[in-house]
């Protein structure tokens, strides 16, 4: 069996994996990268990237559909869901053959096959074009995650899928159930409900998104319900089974048939066969243990991204990937604040958050005013076509102190970094409210809901 | 494998130097991400300090029973083959040995470790240390000797020095208007040292009230023969005080009102509800916090702060209570103390003044006071003034409750008396308005069956 010497081994490509890879090899230490299946993981091949493509199809759909808003006068048009997916793997190519070309330029090793850990510093992969054994002095391990399912309901990817499935199937259903309202669930609810489908949703928890401001799952519920989308929250899912036009799911509210079923009730650590057992790597409830420079409790083992638990983003396994590269490097990588991290969803209206609820700034007992300022107030909103949702700024009363902001609207994902940044030079309300915003711009409702946080709100 | 430098690590947020309590490993010894490597004694608690790398534990630069501040290079992990020069380089001069000074090697109870000393102020027979002196971020030089707790008279200089810009984040700029925390005397932890909110709130932890007219009685030492003199370090919190304190009698013009209180029917009160089985004991302070806590609430005027251009007046009484330990004095806040029953106060106060002298109180628990109560009645005191805790408006000191002859209708007898001063910044009230609320709470005292409705 071949061996190969490196400085550091990464096993895993995905958006933890491979950013890692990169800033070792800038920090000068050689790479190996092990990816068993195409480098970018599922975040550029399977999630993120392809979602995104999908979700701007759908809302190219609807923009057609509303032409005459716009005084446009179509002889009607027909879209095309194969097309759409089609569209979805060519942009995921295009991502994937980026990390291919950031690989070869930052002359890392890409290793195809699958990797497990033998020692602390051997990881052995079993390739494709046959096997071989890396040593390095360090190891990076970042597997990510993948679907879970409901306890007794197996996910066969035809009429019971997950997200795998649902990016890589070319036929759109006539119905579907979409099981959990977090971020992946609303987002192909939106995709599958612009492409003609029946759309129902169940969440356990009392409202959609439960883990965003409580006003943010209102507004995307009256969203969603404009555009028929069928929603049942704080409903318990008994069982799924095929029957009906294609599954028939139960609850304690009743049943609902449908072609398929999405179950999209959150990601569980890929922790198995990886050889952590043998070499008894910690893990915390499903997920590896680390210390604030994502050492795992094995000496010169790190792990980063999905595997090391929430939040499952990709841009909190980039950062950590930073962070364990500079620690294997000698460096001193400054801690993530874990506290400051943003979360988007991109179904329509889009959402994004950073820092503390109003719930549960209250629950920390901080004293809050509230500053919220509607999209139907902002100039470039309206021109847009696009008011739906606003800005809502929690911040501590005494100091102005920016506790949390939660964006329910057009390019909401967009406009929270202002506050990110804010959050992270310790701004108060004081400092955005004194940086003149450019007009006419979405991000004035980030101003105006700033000022509204001192009472001073111009524009409504 | 990486060469792991052991930093004194910053294990709460006041904390600016460190004492090695003990290595729980050798040098030789080989350790890994996680195992306890020494017991570090901060100004608040002793904490276990973790490894964060593998290895063996090359080096061992401070030893036990010596301090260093926080950042500096205590030890080194490497692997035995690794060249560890470079980063013994970067390591400050070795430290005097323990007990080096001619002074301290007489005596017993000196402790070893020397404070850190300016060296405009050199101390004779202390170990100089230029490891300390030599603070961190060239910046910020006399934020840092500020910073490590420095004698008076070099606190003038330095903070002439330090009128010029200060690195802080606009969160912690306005934190520290609110509190009252000088922001040339604190030293930043964010990137480059800038003072960010953390620091702030660090600095406000320490503050702690410090009665003027009358000390805590000193420990008696025994006398040595042949030694004339002794120069005692500061403790943490010791120097802690020497800071702050200037900091609040100097700006705050303070003026003092004083009342004597009859504290017969309080005094018999106290022994029946004492007597009251499965009840908690209730102290006499107790009885004060909550006269306090109810005063406060009708004059909000003394539960108020000064904030330069307003007057933030409280609605909530959340009183600090000082707590006298072996080398100072700490004020462990009761929060929200006016909607707490007399027996849910004697519980948590109790409690707060055993974990402060445990040194077991979380930061949350030392700041945020909006009125403050001294008593040193246990000293058989008749009467003290105290100084104000900024941003605080006022506080109150209680001497003992003594029994005098007093003269009342029925003639001459004897009754139970305890004075009560109250210290008023006069920037927030008046005379007037401090003696009305003092007459409020001697109104309570003297009718103490209000306190338990």
């Amino acid at each position: 069996m071949a061996t190969r010497n490196v400085d550091v081994a990464v096993v895993g490509t995905g958006p933890g994996g491979y950013v890692a890879a990169i800033r070792c090899a800038q920090l000068g230490l050689s790479v190996a990268a092990v990816e068993d299946d195409r480098p970018g993981g599922v975040c550029l091949n399977w999630g993120c990237i392809p979602t995104k493509a999908l979700l701007r199809n759908a809302e190219v759909v609807n923009l057609f559909e509303r032409a005459a808003e716009f005084g446009i006068r179509l002889a009607g048009f027909e879209a095309n869901y194969a097309e759409a997916i089609q569209r979805s793997r060519r942009v995921a190519d295009r991502m994937s053959k980026g990390v291919e070309f950031l690989f070869r330029k930052n002359k890392i090793t890409l290793v195809p096959g699958r990797g497990v850990l033998k020692s602390r510093d051997t990881v052995e992969v079993a390739g494709t074009g046959g096997n071989e054994t890396i040593q390095a002095k360090a190891v990076i391990l970042a597997t990510g995650s993948e679907p879970k399912s409901l306890p007794g309901v197996p996910i066969d990817e035809k009429t019971v899928i997950s997200s795998n499935g649902a990016v890589r199937s070319e036929r759109s259903p006539k119905s579907i159930v979409v099981i959990g309202a977090g971020a992946v669930g609303v987002e192909f609810a939106d995709v599958y409900a612009a492409y003609g489908a029946q759309v129902t949703i169940l969440e356990a928890l009392p409202r959609l998104v439960p883990i965003e401001d409580e006003e943010v799952s209102k507004e995307l519920a009256r969203a969603f319900r404009r555009r028929s989308i069928e929603m049942k929250t704080g409903v318990k899912v008994a069982s799924v089974t095929p029957g009906g036009p294609g599954v028939i799911v139960e609850t304690d509210a009743g049943k609902v048939e449908a072609e398929q079923a999405l179950m999209a009730v959150g990601r569980g650590a890929k922790v198995t066969g990886l050889g952590l057992e043998a070499l008894s790597v910690r893990l915390d409830r499903g997920f590896v243990r680390v210390s604030p420079r994502m050492e795992t409790s094995v000496p010169g083992v790190y792990a980063i991204g999905d595997m090391v638990g929430p939040p499952l983003l990709a841009h909190k396994a980039m950062a950590e990937g930073v962070v364990a590269a500079e620690a294997i490097a000698g460096r001193s990588p400054r801690p993530l604040d874990y506290g400051n991290v943003p979360a988007c969803t991109y179904c329509r209206p889009q959402i994004a958050s950073v820092g503390l609820t109003e719930a549960k700034a209250r629950e920390a007992g901080r004293e809050v005013s509230i500053g919220k300022f509607p999209f139907t107030a902002n100039g470039k909103a309206v021109a847009l076509g696009d008011t739906e949702g606003f800005v809502k700024v929690v911040a501590d009363k005494a100091s102005g102190e920016i506790l949390g902001v939660h964006i329910v609207g057009p390019e909401a994902t967009e406009i929270i970094h202002e506050f990110a940044v804010g959050r992270t030079l310790e701004a108060t309300l004081e400092e955005i409210i004194h940086t003149i915003h450019a007009h006419p711009t979405l991000s004035e409702a980030a101003l105006e809901a700033t000022l509204g946080a001192l009472g001073q709100a111009i524009h409504i | 494998m990486a060469i792991t430098k052991v930093v004194m690590p910053k294990l709460s947020e006041a904390m600016e130097t460190g004492k090695i309590i003990k290595w729980l490993k050798k040098e030789g010894d080989r350790v890994q991400g996680g195992d306890i490597l020494a017991e570090i004694e901060t100004d608040k608690a002793d904490v276990e300090m973790e490894a964060f790398g593998a290895g063996v534990l090359r080096k061992i630069l401070v030893s036990a029973g010596e301090k260093a501040p926080v950042g500096t290079l205590i030890g080194v992990i490497a692997e035995p083959a690794e060249d560890i020069a470079a980063a013994l380089a970067s390591a400050p001069a070795p430290a005097v040995a323990a007990g080096a000074g001619a002074a301290s090697s007489a005596r017993k109870d000196t402790r070893p470790e020397a404070a850190p000393v300016p060296p405009t102020a050199p101390a004779p027979g202390q170990p100089l240390r230029p490891a300390v002196v030599s603070t961190p971020a060239p910046a910020v030089p006399a934020v840092s000797a500020g910073a490590v707790g420095i004698p008076a008279p070099a606190l003038t200089a330095s903070t002439a020095v330090a009128t010029g810009r200060v690195k802080a984040s606009p969160l912690a700029k306005k934190i520290a208007a609110q509190t009252g925390v000088d922001l040339r005397l604190i030293r930043g932890t964010g990137p480059g040292g800038r003072i960010i909110r953390r620091d702030v709130e660090a600095a406000t932890v320490t503050v702690a009230t410090a009665p003027v007219t009358v000390a805590a009685a000193p420990v008696t030492a025994p006398i040595v023969p042949g030694v004339e003199y002794e120069d005692r370090p500061l403790s943490q919190i010791r120097a802690a005080i020497a800071r702050r304190m200037p900091l609040s009698k100097a700006p705050v013009p303070h003026f003092y009102v004083t009342s004597e209180v009859a504290m017969d029917r309080a005094w018999e009160l106290r022994e029946e509800l004492n007597a009251l089985e499965g009840q908690p004991k209730i102290s006499v302070n107790d009885f004060v916090v909550r006269a306090c806590a109810l005063a406060l609430l009708k004059h909000p005027g003394v539960n108020a702060s000064f904030q330069g251009e307003s007057i933030r007046v409280w609605h909530r009484a959340h009183i600090g209570i000082a707590v006298a330990l072996e080398d100072g004095l700490i004020t462990p806040v009761l929060r929200d103390s006016h909607a707490k029953s007399l027996a849910q106060i004697a519980v948590e106060a109790r409690d707060l003044a055993e974990r402060a002298r445990a040194r077991k109180l979380r930061a949350t628990e030392l700041s945020g006071a909006t009125f403050s109560i001294s008593n040193l009645g246990m000293y058989d005191v008749t009467e003290f003034s105290a100084i104000i805790n900024p941003p605080e408006g006022a506080i109150l000191a209680v001497g003992s409750v003594r029994r005098v002859a007093v003269v009342d209708d029925a003639g001459l007898g004897v009754g139970r008396r305890m004075a009560l001063t109250l210290s008023c910044d006069h920037r927030v009230m008046d005379g007037a308005m401090g003696a009305r609320f003092l007459q409020d709470v001697k109104r309570l005292l003297e009718e103490p069956l209000r306190l338990l409705v």
